[in-house]
């Protein structure tokens, strides 16, 4: 019964397929592929940036919104009904475009986003069976449809014409081409591993269990660096706090959308969340066994339910780390990624290798743990070194 | 010929015609691009996943951002004054079909090409990768090398410059 359960969108699918003559089958297929995504992905945005505001809001020790519920009625919802007038005033705006702005290009910046964005969802293994191709180079393919957009960026803010808009174009595209090498190189951990680049391969490595506890790769020494390495570093791919330099709206305005208004702002803030969701999905299925269970006896829960449990848990955390950090400087961006993550995650490669040729016993752990602390320990101290933290002396504002 | 290859032929075409003959150096890269994808997705139509997503990884996501920030940094955001194709764009429209049907003409009466061709082999990424571990392993490992040691040492250069920086006289304790 829990496996029909877990089944059921396939079987409604081969369902629905039964109807359609065979020469039409692949169209159909596709097209039924498309619309869910395009359904269930903006809805989760919706409800996300309701989630994020309430979140950051009581982390902040404010209310967020709690009126707006379903329209026409008293019922409130806790303010979950806030998405809908959000979508209603960025669809009825006045669509501005500046007059020194490159019409085309302008136009063309947030459906160029949109594309790739979208496009990385094909390869996303939803659930048992539910991934929509299954493309022998499936992660080769999200990471190069995930390069596209910084071309977009870069449309946005040169188009406007604006400083601020180009400022924020730069900062960007420097911030992702350089979170983009530990973000793969870290990935790279457990294509080694598993010797496929094919994302449900992937998964079926981790759909094991001993003592009743999954073989997730996060659960392996490289496997919780690689993790760490792939969090922060798409963290940063999404440009969320810490990492938000390129949208800074203390110092730039809004960065590269600042020349945006009505609908074409909003197709940025939805690309910018979706993309955040592509990303984590990618990382919940290279490290955290995708749509696995965890433990054994957890295995009947269907496994759609695993995999968005596992995205709004790490959205959360999302969510909390923009709650709770304030932004970086642009150098300690750089720094950041280039003497500590880089070096650490090519270490990270040789340890995953080690893990791999090692017998597995008690002493691969010994030492592949070893290497990580040492090398974690080295690089921590490298990267503090000339920074003289201690306590703020105020010279001016005394 | 499939109508997915002519469309993509054609907007190849199309954005490669546009990247030499538009007078906005930006408008170019991305006439540029446009060409690389169409370029990734024929590669795509012959069932070369691996080399179809490393065209769109390396061009669309890297060479194309390489020029972009090469373009910003060395020019001012001044948008040309004239026309917007640039001026030698209505001569290559001659030329370059006679460039091109001298080639074309070269390779089809050429005997370095085979005449009848072998059956397409299969390329899936798993014979890409067996190939590139055991017959191309030297390359492989040689680029690998390179590429790791530039990686490094584009970091060391950083790390140099950081450290016989003067210190600054305000932030923090010093």
């Amino acid at each position: 019964m829990f496996d029909q359960l877990d089944q059921i969108f396939v079987t409604l699918k081969h369902l629905v397929m039964g109807f359609v003559p065979a020469a039409w089958q692949p169209l159909v297929s596709a097209l039924i592929a498309i619309v869910l995504i395009l359904v269930v992905f903006p809805t989760l945005f919706a409800l996300v940036t309701v989630i994020e505001r309430k979140g950051l809001g009581r982390m902040q020790n404010r209310y967020g919104p709690n009126r707006v519920g379903i329209p026409f009625t008293k019922i409130r919802l806790c303010g979950f009904g806030q998405f809908i007038p959000d979508g209603i005033k960025s669809l009825t705006k006045e669509d501005i475009v500046p007059r020194a702005a490159d019409k085309v290009v302008h136009f063309l910046a947030p459906v160029v986003m949109m594309v790739p964005v979208m496009l990385a969802y094909a390869v996303l293994p939803f659930g048992k069976n539910m991934s929509i191709t299954d493309y022998d180079a499936g992660l080769l393919f999200f990471f190069a449809v995930g390069g596209a957009v910084e071309l977009s960026v870069f449309m946005a803010g040169w188009s406007s014409r604006n400083k601020y808009s180009l400022l924020g174009a730069m900062r960007a595209i420097a911030q992702m081409v350089s979170y983009e090498i530990p973000l793969i190189l870290s990935a790279v951990t457990v294509v080694m591993v598993v010797g496929s680049l094919n994302l449900n391969a992937i998964i079926a490595h981790q759909n094991h269990y001993t003592f009743g506890i999954a073989h997730w790769h996060v659960f392996t020494p490289w496997g919780l660096v690689g993790f760490i390495l792939f969090f922060i570093a798409s963290l940063a791919e999404s440009n969320r706090t810490p990492f938000d330099l390129p949208e800074a709206e203390s110092e730039i305005i809004a960065g590269y959308f600042t020349e945006y208004s009505g609908f074409k702002f909003a197709l940025f803030f939805l690309g910018e969340y979706l993309g955040m969701f592509a990303i984590i999905g990618l990382g919940i299925t290279l490290f955290l066994g995708g749509w696995t269970s965890p433990v054994s006896f957890l295995t009947w829960i269907p496994s759609y339910v695993w995999f968005f449990t596992k995205l709004m848990a790490i959205v959360f955390v999302f969510i909390w780390i923009r709650a709770t950090l304030p932004r970086l400087r642009m150098d300690q961006l750089m720094n950041f990624t280039w003497k500590f993550m880089l070096p650490l995650a090519l270490i990270n490669i040789l340890v995953a290798g080690i893990w791999h040729y090692m017998a597995a016993d008690w002493q691969r752990w010994l030492v592949c743990s070893a290497i990580i602390f040492g090398a974690y320990a080295i690089l921590g101290r490298g990267l503090m070194q000339n920074q003289n933290f201690g306590k703020r002396i105020y010279r001016y504002a005394e | 010929m499939s109508p997915f290859f002519i469309i993509t032929g054609i907007v190849t075409l199309l954005g490669a015609a546009f990247a030499m003959s538009l007078r906005n150096l930006v408008h170019c890269v991305l006439a540029m691009a446009v060409a690389f994808s169409g370029i990734a997705a024929l590669y795509l139509q012959l069932d070369a996943q691996f080399v179809g997503f490393a065209e769109i990884l390396v061009y669309v996501g890297a060479i194309a951002i390489l020029i972009v920030f090469a373009i910003l940094l060395t020019r001012s955001g001044k948008a040309p004054e004239k026309s917007v194709l640039t001026s030698g764009a209505w001569t290559s429209v001659i030329l370059i079909p006679v460039f091109f049907g001298v080639l074309a003409w070269a390779i089809l009466h050429s005997s370095a090409v085979p005449k009848d061709l072998p059956p397409a082999p299969v390329a899936t990424v798993k014979n890409v990768g067996d190939a590139l571990m055991t017959k191309f392993v030297l390359p492989l490992e040689i680029i690998g090398l390179v590429l790791t040691a530039a990686m490094i040492g584009a970091v060391i250069i950083a790390l140099k410059e950081d450290s016989q920086k003067p210190k600054s006289e305000d932030g923090g304790q010093q």
